[in-house]
């Protein structure tokens, strides 16, 4: 995809964490990301890649506010924010302007595929049901789940799983979706169903910023490529040049380890 | 060996003890026990919440409830409270001191049930646009409202029986009536076995309203 000229959707400015042992995860004190920034103009698809551990999934957390980040600055759809002041209200207002997708679905247990998507929009924004259910079977016969309205997610498989999840996400039509390895917890069968569905939603124009492993699928869809390591950025810019003349000698290593 | 006396004795007490257990004993239960899941769910969400401060108070409730004998509880409310100028008659006393007893277990009850619904479904929640309370209500306490299930009812047919711990603080309840039985006819042995029949007569009845109870939640759907 050509890289795309317009609005600023999306801005972070030398975001920084770091997890202080409360958590209860790995060794600590530890900072996870140590100045990151980067942008994702409107309808652009942006894909992060780079080795485990790099800071890609918790830098997407931060940035839909599941891990408070500890500086850093966002702008968000024109609207400037202290990612460590930022009010509840505000957050409340921007989730319901984002979409995300999780590595592990994250399904609502007690709601059917349909319920699955229907919930935020009558919960949240008070849509009624009829209408929610109306949206809600179109987006499942989006992602390809036409016949599976009523199925429990325990009756899914992980692909169909994950499709759920991106319907729901992409119910409320957000004005970006946020996507977290969506693939890595699928076999290659079920990554192919998955990646489909986002190569189509990319085609159709949506902005998306996109954690993956998914190489080759990055460098077909993606408009932008984001390198990173060691809780930084090492790299950025059209994902063509990243990927066929990177600058850094680091990112043409771990391209050709991966490839 | 059953004398034609004493068969007159427990089939006539057996009406007479089944009648306060119908007006007394399933009443003072019910009551109890609903009241109890209110003050469980509140303190459990207080503590999943982390809210400082509440979630001290709810760990002191626990602490405290827990590790004070239910029949001092019992003794405390409605012998001891009038001493402070505070008198309640002995049927609210009973639901009061059961409700607040059966919080406390069913509290930490709630508690687990809701720790172990994944924390990824909260997150899904927000992402979605709901808050806190919403993914409480409609994703997180239905589900954990079905994993607490069946130690809940664990707790149910536990509490009919101690409400014959109510006797002491004079609520005419089965037991009760089987005491003054016994002073009248002096039968202890039939008598109080007979009772105790009556109790699991009623224990029989929870744990089949139990099976029922699994069987619809399963066929519910939702794993």
């Amino acid at each position: 995809m050509d890289f795309v000229e317009g609005e600023i959707m999306l801005e972070v400015q030398d975001v920084r964490k770091s997890f202080d042992g409360r958590e209860g995860q790995g060794p600590f004190p530890r900072e996870v990301l140590r100045g990151v920034s980067l942008s994702v103009r409107r309808g652009e698809v942006a894909a992060i890649i780079g080795p485990s551990g790099a800071g890609k999934t918790t830098l997407l957390r931060c940035v839909n506010f599941l891990e408070r980040a500890s500086s850093g600055r966002l702008t968000f759809g024109g609207q400037s924010f202290d990612l460590t002041r930022i009010s509840k209200r505000d957050i409340a207002a921007i989730r319901l302007r984002t979409g995300f997708v999780f590595q592990d679905y994250n399904l609502f247990r007690n709601r059917t595929a349909l319920g699955n998507v229907t919930e935020g929009l009558i919960a949240a924004r008070g849509i009624p049901k009829e209408e929610a259910e109306e949206m809600g079977r179109r987006m499942l016969d989006k992602v390809g789940l036409s016949n599976k309205y009523d199925a429990w997610p325990s009756q899914l498989s992980g692909g169909q799983q994950q499709r759920v999840a991106i319907a729901r996400a992409l119910a409320s039509k957000p004005e970006i979706i946020y996507f977290d390895e969506p693939t890595s917890a699928l076999d290659p069968e079920l990554t192919g169903e998955v990646l489909s569905v986002m190569r189509k939603l990319a085609e159709e124009g949506h902005t998306m910023l996109i954690v993956t492993h998914e190489l080759a699928f990055a460098r077909t869809v993606a408009s932008q490529a984001v390198f990173m390591e060691d809780g930084a950025v090492v790299e950025a810019g059209p994902a063509e040049d990243v990927f066929s003349h990177p600058s850094r000698e680091r990112t043409r290593e771990f391209l050709n380890l991966t490839k | 060996m059953i004398t034609d006396r004493l068969f007159h004795i427990l089939a006539d007490s057996f009406w007479k003890i089944l009648l306060p257990g119908i007006k007394v004993t399933i009443p003072l239960t019910a009551l109890s026990f609903a009241l109890a899941l209110v003050i469980a769910v509140i303190v459990a969400l207080v503590q999943v919440a982390g809210v400082r401060g509440l979630k001290q108070l709810a760990r002191f409730y626990i602490w405290a409830v827990r590790g004070t004998p239910l029949l001092v509880q019992l003794y405390v409310i409605f012998f001891g409270l009038p001493g402070i100028g505070i008198v309640l008659d002995p049927f609210p006393s009973a639901v009061l001191v059961f409700a607040v007893n059966e919080g406390a277990y069913a509290a930490e009850t709630m508690r687990a049930a809701l720790e172990s619904v994944p924390r990824g479904q909260v997150e899904a929640g927000y992402c979605v646009g709901m808050s806190w309370l919403q993914i409480m209500r409609r994703i997180v306490l239905p589900q954990a409202f079905r994993m607490a299930f069946p130690p809940l009812s664990n707790s149910l047919i536990a509490m009919v029986k101690d409400t014959s711990l109510a006797a002491n603080i004079t609520v005419t309840e089965m037991f009760m009536t089987t005491q003054r039985i016994v002073a009248r006819t002096y039968e202890p042995l039939a008598l109080y076995c007979e009772v105790g029949l009556i109790y699991l007569l009623f224990s029989t009845v929870l744990t089949w309203l139990q099976r029922w109870g699994e069987r619809r939640l399963a066929v519910h759907g939702f794993r």
